[in-house]
């Protein structure tokens, strides 16, 4: 099943690439839709299913594995979890919600339906992956397709460099993963790949410097995709250059696969080490969310805004995760509770971003720039753009009532007893985001009208269309139904979030 | 009593019988049928690839006195041999009605019947055979055009090969002079001896002198630093599947020949060879990158990037016996790296401006909207050298730096890591005009110059490079002989 749901938009890829691309646009788009939607049905029905399918001895559901080099101990396996199942849904809500977005696309609409049914196999492939190198390969091809989406249809010449700068630094970033993979293996006996067992034998429990190293390697590799400071500095060119729907994908799905590796594979490979540095994990967090925040106050320009706020929240994801390496201080509920917000904040940034972004996407493809001080006195004419707009914004700093609360309230509990002033700093980031997200608000919407007239704007602007709201209001709404009644995610986020805490404490 | 089992040698034999024959044959061919030695020549591939097939489980064993058929030989075989079959399907679009057509495929078998004969030799007078049985027909395979540029490559492909030849019949004599003997089970033995005798730090000196001279003519075959100069000439100065050949084929031999005179012939407590070994991967790497940073030509920045994967290669060797994962890494790297470099090869030999063969990156804009199956392969081709995953490179990558680690050569893996960053930058430059917008006139293609035969083999080796990503465990398990 698993298997089915990873591969159908390959095989959907497949069956695209076979059709000749002078037939319309909208079938391209249309064989996307219909893809995502199946697919977000399958992981429905996976959902649902879940406690009556149960768990295998390893805590995975629907597992596969199938031999692939088995002298090098590398298997096709595939499981999911509490930890993997939400994310797989936030995925292909996502790749939906882009796919309804992009009816409107007009340029080379074939090629891009394909990369776009190639990321989204690789996206969830990534997620549901137990073992190393598979786990690599998608995160090595989420960079080769992501690179194609941002050159091929990206703004301007400008999107060439900053996609060679995106590829050049995430890829750097995937081969010290691989080298950290590479030093898990050769410590384990019988050398393997497989994140179960590997899990379970803990080789490297003994600490020491050869186990810093290979945290080191993991942790570098996973920084630059999250990304965290110091290591962000390619983000903002491949979001500012990347289409809309690009970006919403790579703030979305792709930095989640960043996050997800310190989960999946650090925290419960490499205990001893996680403990010994989880307070450098957490300040990185601090300065993340921080730096992020006060930086994206200082842009003017509306999609490099977002970006960094991207990073203020991955900020966040790190806080909770890295307070859970804290063992001594602060007792298991607390540091469970502050893992769990670091994966409802995963999904909810998932959503939310996807929605800025998207919402971003309507903004340039009106006015034809993203610079905030073009804009003025929007809500006038798009009051259904202004109302969405700040719903999205006040859900992404952290309003109660969406899911962004849940998430950012469970990693504060939850991490403060661990190290009180740190997380203390952390929190003046949502001041700094709630005060960036009032400003930007107040500059497009309010005040006298006035738009851009560049060459070639219409100079009439057009409130949402169907296909932008069909879209967007779906994100929306689920980061507000996970504000209002999280229990449906929690239940499942909270065992498994446990399990990887007794599996750090160990 | 020497066993002389020509059984044995079947692959070999139809080689060099399929040479011989098509010489004789091709006298006598009109010129619009000479393609038929083509054919021979890939008919010996196959008959060769059967046989080894036949025989790949047979017990090892040496021929000659100083022939080893064992899994490294027959898993050498398999790579050349398909490697050859590769070239000729390259190959057969520009050689087609050619007034020296016969001539090319009759070089091209006795070429790779020296790389497979360097794949086996366990004996340093083969050795040396070989590596003239692999030169000597290149020497004049590159010169076959008879352009300025193909001349001027042959010449300096042929001064560096005849000082190589040169450097390593000498170092040869000094081996022998050092353990007295020429084969490597012996010469392990007698130098290991004569080490611990009177006056062994002078052998072991002689000897190690006697490495450094057989390692740089074996490093001219492979492409390698410090005897690499010819590479980016060559392959620039000739037809795109000349190169591809002469990048690939012998590279194989070469490399699998120092595998195994390192691993069999001198013992390491002796001369510490891997670290040399280590600093020439090194420096291939390293030097091949940065060279290929700002070419603008296709097939030169393709000469560079094949000196920085020999480096890669040259990993495994390094750690030939302190891991036991050298032996299977090296083949799969070898095997992988043949068949997407052969691709990337091809596809320049399948791509044609207006009036001519694409030489620039220039004459590859817009390629993604003319061709987009050989735009595709192109990118796979370009990626897998990359090392990205799910193509057969990457495995190989992965093995050798596993290898490298784990024959506590760490330090190795971090800079191989490091070029392969790098190498992405130089071969992103070649894949992003694929994709420009063009409405340019010039940039059609030559409208009788549609190349069948390059553009399929293109497309074959671009899948065959998936083919050994995803079912690289069966190939692993093959190259390391437990089946």
């Amino acid at each position: 099943m698993l298997s089915l749901i990873v591969f159908l938009p390959a095989a959907v890829a497949v069956v695209v690439a076979a059709l000749p691309a002078r037939l319309p646009a909208r079938l391209f788009v249309g064989a996307w839709i219909a893809a995502a939607l199946a697919d977000l049905a399958l992981i429905v029905a996976a959902w649902v299913r879940l406690p009556v399918a149960g768990v295998g001895p390893g805590g995975y559901a629907f597992e596969v594995r199938l031999p692939w080099i088995p002298s090098a101990g590398i298997s096709y396996h595939l499981g999911v979890d509490g930890l993997a199942l939400p994310l797989l849904a936030m995925t292909a809500v996502l790749f939906l919600a882009c796919g309804v977005f992009a009816l409107r696309e007009t340029r080379r609409v074939k090629p891009y339906v394909l990369l776009f049914l190639a990321l989204q196999t690789v996206s969830l492939g990534l997620f549901a992956a137990l073992d190393l190198i598979l786990f690599f390969l998608f995160f090595d091809l989420s960079i080769v397709f992501m690179y194609f989406v941002i050159a091929g249809w990206g703004h301007a010449e400008r999107a060439r460099s900053a996609a060679l700068k995106f590829f050049l630094y995430t890829f750097l970033g995937s081969l010290a993963l691989l080298l950290g993979f590479i030093l898990v293996f050769l410590a384990a006996t019988p050398h393997t790949f497989d994140i179960v067992e590997l899990a379970a034998a803990n080789p490297l429990a003994a600490g020491g410097p050869y186990a810093a190293l290979t945290l080191l390697a993991i942790g570098v590799g996973l920084a630059v995709k999250t990304p965290t400071v110091p290591f962000h500095t390619w983000l903002p060119p491949a979001h500012t250059e990347a289409p809309a729907t690009g970006s919403a994908i790579l703030a979305g799905v792709l930095l989640k696969m960043g996050t997800y590796g310190f989960v999946r594979i650090a925290m419960p490979l490499l205990p001893t080490s996680w403990r010994q540095y989880a307070l450098v994990v957490l300040i990185v967090g601090v300065v993340s969310v921080v730096y992020g925040a006060l930086v994206a106050f200082a842009q003017t320009n509306l999609k490099r805004m977002i970006a960094y706020t991207s990073i203020n929240h991955m900020g966040y994801v790190l806080v909770g995760i890295g307070a859970a390496g804290i063992v001594a201080a602060g007792d298991a509920q607390a540091r469970t509770l502050a893992t769990t917000g670091a994966l409802v904040q995963m999904v909810s940034h998932g959503l939310i971003t996807g929605a800025l972004f998207l919402l971003a996407g309507v903004l340039y493809d009106r006015g034809h720039t993203y610079e905030l001080g073009a804009y003025s006195g929007l809500a006038a004419r798009t009051p259904r753009f202004a109302a969405l707009f700040a719903v999205a914004a006040f859900a992404s700093l952290g309003l109660p009532g969406f899911s962004g609360f849940i998430a950012e309230f469970q990693i504060f509990t939850g991490s403060l007893p661990a190290a009180p002033i740190p997380v203390a700093i952390a929190v003046t980031g949502i001041l700094v985001t709630a005060a960036l997200f009032l400003v930007a608000l107040q500059r497009l919407f309010l005040g006298p009208l006035r738009i851009p007239d560049a060459p070639g704007t219409p100079h009439a602007v057009s409130d949402l269309r169907t296909g932008e709201l069909l879209a967007i209001v779906p994100l929306l709404s689920l980061a507000t139904v996970i504000g209002l009644a999280p229990r449906f995610l929690l239940d499942l986020v909270e065992p498994a979030a446990a399990t990887v805490n007794t599996l750090v404490a160990r | 009593m020497m066993n002389e089992n020509l059984a044995a040698l079947i692959p070999e034999l139809a080689l060099l019988g399929a040479a011989v024959l098509g010489l004789l044959v091709g006298a006598w061919l009109p010129r619009r049928r000479q393609w038929l030695v083509g054919v021979l020549a890939a008919a010996a591939c196959l008959t060769g690839l059967v046989a080894t097939g036949l025989t790949y489980l047979h017990p090892a064993e040496t021929v000659f006195g100083s022939y080893t058929v064992d899994t490294t030989t027959n898993a050498s075989r398999l790579i050349v041999l398909v490697a050859v079959l590769l070239a000729v399907g390259a190959s057969a679009d520009t050689t087609r009605a050619h007034q020296r057509e016969t001539e090319y495929w009759v070089l091209l078998l006795l070429g790779a019947l020296g790389a497979v004969l360097l794949c086996g030799a366990t004996d340093l007078l083969l050795l040396f055979a070989a590596f003239l049985l692999a030169s000597i027909p290149l020497y004049a395979l590159v010169g076959w055009t008879k352009t300025a540029a193909g001349t001027e490559a042959a010449m300096k492909y042929y001064l560096s090969g005849a000082f190589a030849g040169v450097t390593m019949i000498a170092g040869v004599t000094l081996l022998y002079a050092a353990g007295g003997v020429t084969a490597y089970s012996a010469l392990r033995d007698s130098l290991t001896v004569a080490a611990s005798a009177m006056g062994g730090r002078s052998t072991a000196a002689l000897a190690a002198v006697g490495l450094v001279a057989v390692l740089a003519g074996l490093a001219f075959k492979a492409g390698a630093v410090p005897a690499h100069f010819w590479v980016p000439d060559v392959s620039d100065g000739t037809p795109a599947p000349i190169a591809g050949i002469i990048t690939t084929v012998p590279k194989i031999g070469a490399l699998v020949a120092a595998y195994r005179m390192l691993s069999a012939a001198i013992p390491d407590h002796l001369i510490d060879w891997p670290l040399l070994v280590a600093i020439l991967a090194a420096a291939s790497m390293t030097l091949g990158n940065l060279a290929a940073f700002l070419q603008n030509s296709a097939q030169r920045l393709l000469g560079y990037s094949a000196i920085s994967q020999v480096g890669y290669v040259l990993m495994a060797l390094a750690v030939a016996t302190r891991t036991g994962l050298a032996a299977s890494a090296l083949l799969l790297y070898l095997a992988a790296y043949a068949v997407t470099n052969l691709g990337a090869f091809a596809v320049a030999a399948a791509v044609t401006t207006s009036d001519r063969s694409a030489r620039t990156l220039e004459d590859y804009r817009g390629l993604a909207r003319r061709r987009p199956a050989l735009a595709a392969a192109l990118v796979i081709c370009l990626l897998g050298l990359v090392g990205t995953p799910p193509t057969g490179v990457f495995l190989g990558k992965l093995a050798v730096f596993i290898a490298a680690v784990d024959g506590g050569m760490a330090w190795l893996t971090v800079l191989a890591v490091i070029n392969t960053v790098a190498s992405l930058f130089y071969y992103l430059r070649w894949i992003a005009p694929l994709f420009a917008d063009v409405r340019d006139q010039n940039a059609t293609e030559h409208p009788r110059a549609t190349r069948p035969w390059a553009s399929t083999t293109a497309l074959a080796a671009a899948v065959g490079s998936l083919v050994i990503g995803v079912g690289g465990g069966l190939l692993t398990s093959l190259f390391s002989g437990v089946l």
